[in-house]
């Protein structure tokens, strides 16, 4: 490896001249931008198998088994096969946005990695406003949505559009008031500080989970509607409004609307680790920290999302309203106060 | 001449977002012209990201792009705008506007070009030292120095919240919503009553050359 760096500063960087430190950071930061999107990539792609399997075997169903030995391979055909696929254009839908909608609907969900830490080491831009970026970043995939569904020049995509809007734009509310939450005990905006914060000698029972249970719940089923999984998929509802805003897609840029779907779990399992399971922390004192554990985690948090899909029944949409509005909103409010107080008490846990 | 990459990056933003704006109040689609309004603010976040400001920044994006621009959107796709009789008498106002467009500029270029009030008078800010962070120095700031007007701006919001929720929230006649919240409650005895019945009956026990005479009544009635 250091050969290679010598060889390179020898050889490539004279002809950069002045500009090789610029040139050589933006390489090396793609570099790493290539070692978080490709894995994260190809887990995108083994969720849509893992949820196949998983509902399967809840459903007592053998699931995807031809491709491959036990289907292991029916990612990749499928890939293949959304790929080979012509991309319809509806008559008179407006081309530029028609193509842009998908691709605003799944940079959000690969940008938001970006402050994401892996272990306390392993983050690819460890900034102070870490959680604002998250917010700011994941209010965006919000635009993807209602281009296609605009775009698309058909009732069907619009008014899928709409309500996914409207839900993503609601649940986003709940969501950020359940991090308020988590930055008063944590008292910074850094991921990493926040995960760090929640080392404590209570073994797992340190972690915001326990502590803040009210605003764990609040932030993962928020977490399930911001997704429009189910059983918030009055989206892509099957039985009433087809596929949403997604109705006139297909080949890749179905694809990209569905990647950007499972990235987008990926992402909320990810933060619900960050936030309330304590990251890279390892549960109990004798085994070692490290990025095993955050995996691990994020695993289950996406294990819950399958198991609520197998179990329960959908929403109708002015219920999934009023459960973001009427009662999480208030809860949230309610449990900023307590926390505050709590805090404030000489009971306070977070010194 | 050798430019550092912030230089270039600043050029970049600057002129998107000077065509950006400039495409807002040309297309001739209205979503089109929100959308590149949207740009427009990425834009100035990215300026005010080079500025070392990364909380207004980040602010701009989520307050601005994730919400106000979203909203914004969903309002100009559901009208149905007639963008031609809004382009009427366009050219009879457009030498008033040049005239305010002229003078605003005519005075930015005093304040930040002019010899008496020009940036070369003010001194360079202070390069932040490394552990510096932006948003901790603004919350600080914002909670101790400028609480009072901080909360009284909060309150302001929340009554113009308040008042929007209150004109619009009227109880139509012909509103045929149902109350979740008694659809959430019901339990299942409210709805059907099980009624205890035993499982098997024993068959009355009747002389044997009168049964059949009995099942043809029986399936008669």
């Amino acid at each position: 490896m250091d050969a290679i760096l010598a060889l390179i500063n020898q050889n490539v960087a004279p002809a950069f001249g002045a500009y090789w430190p610029a040139v050589s950071t933006t390489l090396w930061t793609l570099i790493k931008i290539v070692c978080i999107v490709g894995p994260l990539m190809g887990a995108v792609a083994y969720l849509t198998l893992a949820e196949r399997k998983i509902l399967a075997w809840m459903h007592v169903r053998v699931g995807p088994n031809r491709v491959g030995p036990m289907g292991l391979l029916q990612p990749i055909a499928d890939g293949v096969k959304l790929l080979l696929k012509e991309i319809v254009f509806p008559s008179r839908a407006n081309t530029g946005l028609y193509l842009l909608g998908p691709i605003m609907a799944i940079a959000p969900a690969l940008a938001a990695w970006a402050v994401i830490p892996f272990t306390d080491t392993l983050v690819l831009a460890n900034i102070d406003a870490g959680v604002l970026y998250l917010l700011a970043v994941s209010s965006l995939g919000v635009y993807g949505v209602i281009i296609a569904g605009w775009a698309s020049n058909s009732k069907y995509s619009f008014l899928g559009a709409m309500r996914a809007a409207g839900q993503m734009v609601s649940y986003e509310v709940s969501m950020g008031m359940a991090l308020i939450v988590v930055l008063m005990v944590s008292g910074s905006l850094n991921l990493s500080a926040i995960v760090e914060a929640q080392r404590g000698n209570a073994w797992f029972f340190s972690w915001n989970w326990l502590p803040l249970l009210p605003m764990f719940v609040v932030y993962l089923i928020s977490g399930v509607a911001e997704t429009n999984r189910a059983p918030f998929d009055v989206v892509e509802g099957e039985s009433e409004i087809v596929a949403g805003h997604m109705v006139e897609y297909s080949g890749m840029s179905f694809a990209l609307f569905f990647l950007a779907e499972y990235a987008n779990m990926w992402l909320i399992a990810a933060m619900t680790s960050t936030f309330f399971l304590g990251g890279w922390l390892s549960p109990v004192p004798f085994l070692p920290d490290g990025f095993g554990w955050f995996a691990l985690k994020c695993c289950f948090i996406i294990f819950l999302f399958l198991w609520f899909r197998a179990t329960f029944p959908r929403y109708r949409y002015d219920q999934i309203m009023r459960l973001g509005w009427k009662v999480f909103v208030p809860l949230c409010l309610g449990w900023i106060l307590v926390v505050g107080l709590w805090m404030l008490s000489p009971l306070n846990i977070w010194k | 001449m050798t430019m550092d990459f912030q230089t270039v990056l600043f050029y970049v933003f600057s002129a998107v977002l000077v065509l950006a704006a400039l495409r807002v109040i040309t297309a001739r689609n209205p979503v089109h012209a929100v959308l590149f309004l949207v740009l427009a603010f990425f834009n100035a976040a990215g300026l005010w990201m080079l500025l070392h400001a990364e909380f207004l920044a980040i602010m701009l994006v989520m307050v601005y792009v994730g919400a106000v621009m979203v909203l914004f959107l969903f309002v100009v796709m559901m009208l149905d705008i007639n963008i031609e009789r809004l382009r009427q008498g366009f050219w009879s106002y457009l030498p008033l506007g040049a005239v305010v467009g002229l003078i605003m500029v005519g005075e930015m270029g005093l304040i930040l070009g002019g010899s008496y009030f020009g940036l070369e008078s003010l001194p360079a800010a202070a390069a932040p030292e490394a552990g510096f962070s932006n948003t901790k120095a603004l919350g600080r700031l914002l909670f101790t120095d400028y609480v009072y007007p901080f909360e009284l701006a909060s309150v302001i919001l929340l009554v113009a919240l308040i008042a929007a929720v209150v004109l619009t929230l009227r109880q139509r006649k012909d509103n045929k919503a149902m109350n979740p919240r008694l659809q959430v409650r019901v339990k299942a005895a409210d709805r059907f009553r099980i009624v205890k019945m035993a499982a098997e009956v024993e068959a009355p026990v009747v002389a044997n050359e009168a049964a059949p005479a009995a099942g043809q009544e029986g399936s008669k009635a």
